[in-house]
């Protein structure tokens, strides 16, 4: 059975300027100890999608759908009811760091309390299992560690403590938004190995949020790319991306600017912008960018199964063989 | 080759703070410049690539004049910068633009883009009619992938990539020489990142004018610039020829960034070998003695810790602040063994 089943999931925000749609019906599994990327430019609604998992939401947001997690339904769950899977079987680590740590409190406290809430150790018990697990995200001298404030601490080594945070009670599923994003390129690669290490040795699961498609590349087991609040494509990861089967998803892939190649003249940007979430448009989301479009695009297309474990949302039947110079320019 | 455009020499910018609390006052210098060499040619890209805290806004700003270096000289033309009088720098501010890191932010929400886009204008060609002044705005707009029409819309109707259009066209409507980007796509999403990074490359080849790239992302910096200077910690550790120090970079620090940016081919992510820097930055307050990057480098001997290491200029025109960048070269300096982290 899967971990993680969620459903048909939808997100909208009432907003003065409107109902804002910001995810249409998303629905994806997730298996014990995998990790599964969820990729998309900002406005595609990976976050709030992960937040409503949570019950995380704005006032003004509504989730509807199914999410179930071993078997048991986690929307409409009260705040108590939540309150007692989240932080010990689910949890979740930010983009920011340092402001999602408490700055009045020490970083031992903040660690040994989410052990007394939901494993009801005692302190002394709690404290030796905090530097256990500051000293395995390696964090240098994690007693003195324990004594100090967020503000004493670099960005990434608050990020160490919210990983050690989100693990302290080894939960089934960790849910990671975009979380070395804020941090600089050396400390992100030492969280990201950091992450697969953890990830390998634990049968935590983790639903991992980037637009970052080196990261992807490096953690991911599963991806699913998504835009406008939809799914376009779901992967194994060599199999994305070897053989991306949306358009979308080649754009992403062709416009990142790569260390690894020697440079061509031009990117291949997709033209436009992203379409307004409070006015989506009819047919496929991605249609006004593609350069594929054709007839059909007016319809809104299914989420379909390609093969094994792979699915995408186009009529397409394949990307047309053609690797030449995309459309650069948009007004 | 032709003289460069910008000449900048020992270029080093201190903040002074007060660390004191309450009413004791305990002042510390932040060397967030610490004497920075280096040329920009005409019609090139410099690339500056650096973690946050290195210097590399400041640097923009000391160039621009909007802060006041402590030492060094900023030579534009063979003029330097920093002699000339408040009016006298105005007149050059025309000549070297900025273009910011935040798209919408930089832009006034109460103005409409055709007043935005205007403003310089009015600013150092007082005489220009308002016809002549709304010609070469629309001009503008069309060249960066705006809709003429669009001049009386507000900021706040464009999208993120579009506000950075808007940004480009204020900054080259005056015709400047030299353009200073100070981290122009990192507010964007990849797909429009990569429309402004080929709308910035095709407006310097037909305007021939000079860029500093200033970036954190090497994968951008590598695709925009001709060449590339690596800073940490307010000082310079690397410049040299694009593909130079990309496919054989000299320094620890320049081999230590490349390695840390993630490749996005799960074939290729999953094989490299990475070496992890240890720790983190150390504070710019209290920087390490001799090479600034020794506490974090895996080739550090003792010797780094005696002096500063000199910017040393080799044959092939490459500049290396490392005094084992030749053993590291022919693979003969290996990494300590114990410096190695286990991540």
């Amino acid at each position: 059975m899967a971990l993680l089943e969620v459903r048909d999931l939808t997100v909208a925000f009432d907003t003065p300027d409107g109902v804002v749609h910001a995810v249409n019906g998303i629905s994806f599994d997730l298996d014990p100890g995998e990790t599964l990327g969820l990729v998309g430019e900002s406005g595609s609604g990976k976050t709030q999608t992960a937040l409503a998992l949570l019950g995380l939401l704005a006032e003004n947001g509504r989730a509807s759908g199914s999410v179930r997690f071993r078997g048991q339904e986690l929307l409409g769950l009260t705040t108590s009811e939540l309150s007692r899977i989240r932080g010990s079987k689910i949890s979740m680590i930010f983009q920011d760091p340092v402001s999602s740590l408490n700055p009045y409190m020490t970083i031992g406290d903040q660690l040994v309390e989410v052990l007394t809430h939901h494993r009801n150790l005692r302190r002394r018990e709690a404290r030796s299992r905090a530097e256990e697990m500051l000293n395995q995200v390696r964090l240098s001298d994690p007693r003195d560690r324990m004594r100090q404030y967020p503000h004493e601490l670099s960005g990434g080594m608050c990020q160490r403590v919210m990983i050690a945070m989100g693990l302290l009670c080894q939960p089934d599923l960790l849910i990671a938004d975009e979380p070395t994003t804020a941090l600089d390129v050396t400390v992100q690669s030492q969280i990201n190995s950091l992450m697969g290490e953890l990830s390998e040795q634990s049968s935590t699961a983790i639903l991992l949020i980037t637009h970052d498609l080196g990261v992807v590349a490096g953690l991911c087991d599963r991806v699913l790319v998504m835009y406008a609040g939809q799914e376009m494509e779901l992967a194994e990861v060599h199999d994305l991306f070897s053989d991306p089967r949306h358009p979308y998803t080649e754009g992403l892939l062709n416009s990142v600017p790569r260390l690894d190649q020697a440079r061509s003249g031009i990117l291949n940007a997709i033209p436009g912008n992203p379409p307004n979430l409070l006015q989506l448009p009819e047919g496929c989301p991605f249609s006004s960018r593609c350069r594929y479009r054709f007839d059909r695009c007016r319809e809104r297309p299914d989420f379909e199964r390609v093969s094994e474990g792979r699915y995408k949302r186009c009529h397409l039947e394949g990307i047309p063989e053609q690797a030449d110079q995309g459309t650069t320019e948009s007004a | 080759m032709r003289p460069p455009v910008l000449e900048v020499r020992d270029l080093s910018v201190h903040f002074t703070i007060d660390t004191g609390r309450f009413f004791r006052h305990e002042y510390q210098t932040i060397k967030a410049v610490d004497q920075v060499s280096f040329d920009v040619r005409p019609a090139e890209t410099l690339g500056i690539v650096g973690e946050s805290g290195c210097g590399k806004s400041t640097l923009a700003r000391a160039i621009l004049g909007l802060v006041r270096p402590q030492a060094g000289r900023v030579s534009w033309l063979g003029e330097n910068l920093l002699d000339l009088s408040e009016e006298a720098m105005r007149g050059k501010r025309r000549e070297i633009q900025l273009i910011f890191q935040d798209p919408s932010g930089s832009l006034d929400p109460r103005m409409t883009v055709g007043d935005i886009v205007a403003e310089p204008l009015k600013t150092f060609y007082p005489s220009m009619t308002r016809l002549q002044i709304r010609e070469r705005v629309q001009g503008m707009m069309k060249l960066v992938g705006l809709l003429p029409e669009q001049v009386n819309r507000y900021p706040h109707e464009f999208s993120g990539g579009q506000c950075q259009r808007i940004g480009i066209a204020r900054a080259l409507v005056v015709n400047p020489r030299l353009v200073v980007c100070d981290e122009p796509v990192s507010a964007l999403d990849v797909s429009i990142q990569a429309q402004i990074v080929n709308l910035l490359k095709d407006l310097q080849k037909k305007l021939q004018l000079s860029l500093i790239f200033i970036a954190h992302d090497l994968s951008v910096v590598r695709h925009v610039s001709d060449r590339v200077l690596v800073m940490y910690l307010g000082r310079v550790m690397e410049v040299a020829d694009r593909d130079e120090i990309y496919l054989h970079p000299r320094h620890p620090y320049t081999r230590a960034l490349i390695e840390s940016v993630p490749i996005p081919d799960p074939v290729k992510e999953r094989e490299r070998a990475r070496r992890a820097l240890k720790a983190d930055m150390p504070s710019p307050m209290n920087p390490p003695s001799g090479c600034v990057f020794r506490t974090r480098c895996p080739f550090a001997v003792d010797d780094c810790a005696q002096s500063r290491p000199a910017l040393q200029t080799l044959d092939s025109g490459r500049q290396v602040a490392c005094i084992r960048h030749a053993e590291i070269a022919d693979g003969q300096a290996l990494p300590e063994p114990e410096a190695i982290d286990p991540d």
